[in-house]
């Protein structure tokens, strides 16, 4: 799975950070750094729910993984 | 079971929708939605949408195209026939149904005092937002904004980005009082007139000015606020007139227990703004935020399915305001005490714990986003620590 993030919606509310800290990180600048662009597939709950739980909908997971 | 009907077509019924079918329902799932729009996002309406920074399609709800359900849009719920297991709907259509999720949400309440007329808003809804979108498009520049909570003072940030002349009115001698406690809400009030926003504070209002159009407020003082647009954040009110006489039980919201399922009926469950949930950590309450309305959907979702899943997220909101960033984990109760644990209040960022008896109950961050994961890892060991059978 590759990860994809809309960094204009991005608001670096760090809930993608709670949720798959390996992947996603937003440091102390205020902005979100991806860790791993291609994580494992043993990360894809977390990153799945990562993407779940954005509120601004920054994250997308792109093949096949859910939307 | 083979039906659920969503009653509610904003994030916590779309949410619904996708986490059954996340946990395996192959059945038929019908949202219902009074209004017109297809499902979209609520939080930018006071900011990027409001700003213009956002166009329509940038709001909309991001769903998946397989999700296989049947939208029934601009259809109200009038009434539940619990003993048919019917929504009856305004039209008079009965949608009959196995399992129920009560999504129905809130709607902005309407203090006594406002009356309809042109220059005077509340801000709910899609269509609220276009409407002050378009009188600030037309030439409305002085706003006065009635209510510091979270939608007031983001509508004061936002027209105020935008070069109009604001000023922000509430009851209480400080924003953000009642969410945030007054250390903190000392911190906004700061924001607000470091962006040129006037603060009328501790003081009722007593009616609009202007007889066809809004020119403004008059407050209890006497004091006349004059203003060409005239903004209502006033809170919020659960959506569930239509249940009354039902049999749910309602208690400010749908009562619900700790899974999400609705008291006084079977297989129904309620999410996001309307439900009321036995919290493990925090007891009884209603949240209105983004994050609640998807893991309350997804608990409701697999306890409509049999799984009976408690629900333990830990609250989470966010605000943008001005150039700042304003979050908070957990729920904090008035009375307890406020620590700064980095930073200090007068410093462009801080993070500060509510502890109850020396407990973490919630953090506040400003301008602290890189802190968000670590402590609520806090609170939620605190949580769990209180509650060890049934926290996150």
């Amino acid at each position: 799975m590759k990860i994809v993030v809309d960094f204009d919606a991005c608001m670096s509310n760090a809930q993608c950070m709670r949720a798959a800290p390996s992947v996603f990180e937003v440091r102390d600048d205020g902005f979100l750094y991806i860790l791993q662009e291609e994580p494992p597939e043993s990360l894809r709950a977390a990153v799945e729910e990562a993407a779940r739980l954005c509120p601004t909908q920054a994250i997308t997971i792109e093949d096949g993984g859910a939307k | 079971m083979r039906s659920v009907v969503i009653v509610g077509a904003s994030l916590a019924g779309v949410s619904a929708a996708k986490s059954l079918r996340k946990h395996g329902f192959t059945g038929s799932i019908s949202v219902v939605g009074d209004e017109p729009h297809p499902p979209y996002q609520r939080p930018p309406l006071s900011k990027q949408f409001l700003a213009g920074t956002w166009d329509r399609p940038r709001v909309d709800l991001r769903m998946p195209d397989t999700l296989g359900v049947e939208w029934m849009l601009g259809a109200r719920a009038a009434s539940l026939d619990a003993y048919r297991r019917d929504v009856v709907l305004a039209d008079g259509r009965r949608l009959p149904f196995e399992g129920l999720v009560i999504a129905t949400g809130a709607r902005a309440r309407r203090p006594r005092w406002y009356a309809e007329r042109a220059g005077a808003f509340m801000l709910r809804t899609l269509d609220d937002a276009i409407a002050i979108r378009d009188h600030v498009r037309a030439g409305a520049r002085r706003f006065a904004i009635v209510g510091a909570g979270f939608i007031g003072s983001e509508v004061a940030a936002t027209l105020s980005a935008l070069g109009c002349d604001v000023t922000l009115i509430d009851i209480e001698p400080v924003p953000m009082l009642r969410v945030l406690g007054e250390p903190i809400a000392r911190v906004c009030l700061r924001a607000h007139e470091a962006h040129g926003v006037r603060c009328e504070l501790g003081v009722a209002v007593e009616g609009l000015t202007g007889t066809s159009s809004a020119q403004g407020v008059r407050l209890a003082d006497g004091h006349v606020i004059d203003a060409d647009g005239v903004v209502v954040g006033a809170g919020a009110t659960p959506n569930v007139e239509w249940l009354d006489g039902s049999g749910i039980v309602l208690d400010d919201g749908v009562a619900c227990d700790a899974t999400g399922a609705a008291r006084g009926i079977d297989r129904a469950v309620a999410a996001g703004d309307v439900a009321r949930l036995d919290h493990p950590y925090y007891g009884s309450h209603r949240v209105e935020h983004w994050n609640n309305a998807i893991t309350q959907a997804d608990a409701a979702a697999r306890t409509l399915l049999g799984g009976a899943v408690p629900h333990v997220a830990i609250p989470f909101f966010w605000s943008d305001q001005y150039d700042s960033k304003l979050q908070l984990v957990g729920l904090p109760s008035p009375t307890d005490t406020i620590r700064v644990v980095e930073g200090s209040l007068d410093a462009p960022r801080f993070v500060a714990l509510y502890e109850r008896d020396g407990v973490a109950t919630a953090a506040f961050f400003f301008n602290s986003m890189h802190r968000v994961a670590a402590y609520t890892a806090t609170i939620e060991a605190a949580a769990r620590e209180a509650t060890p059978a049934a926290a996150p």
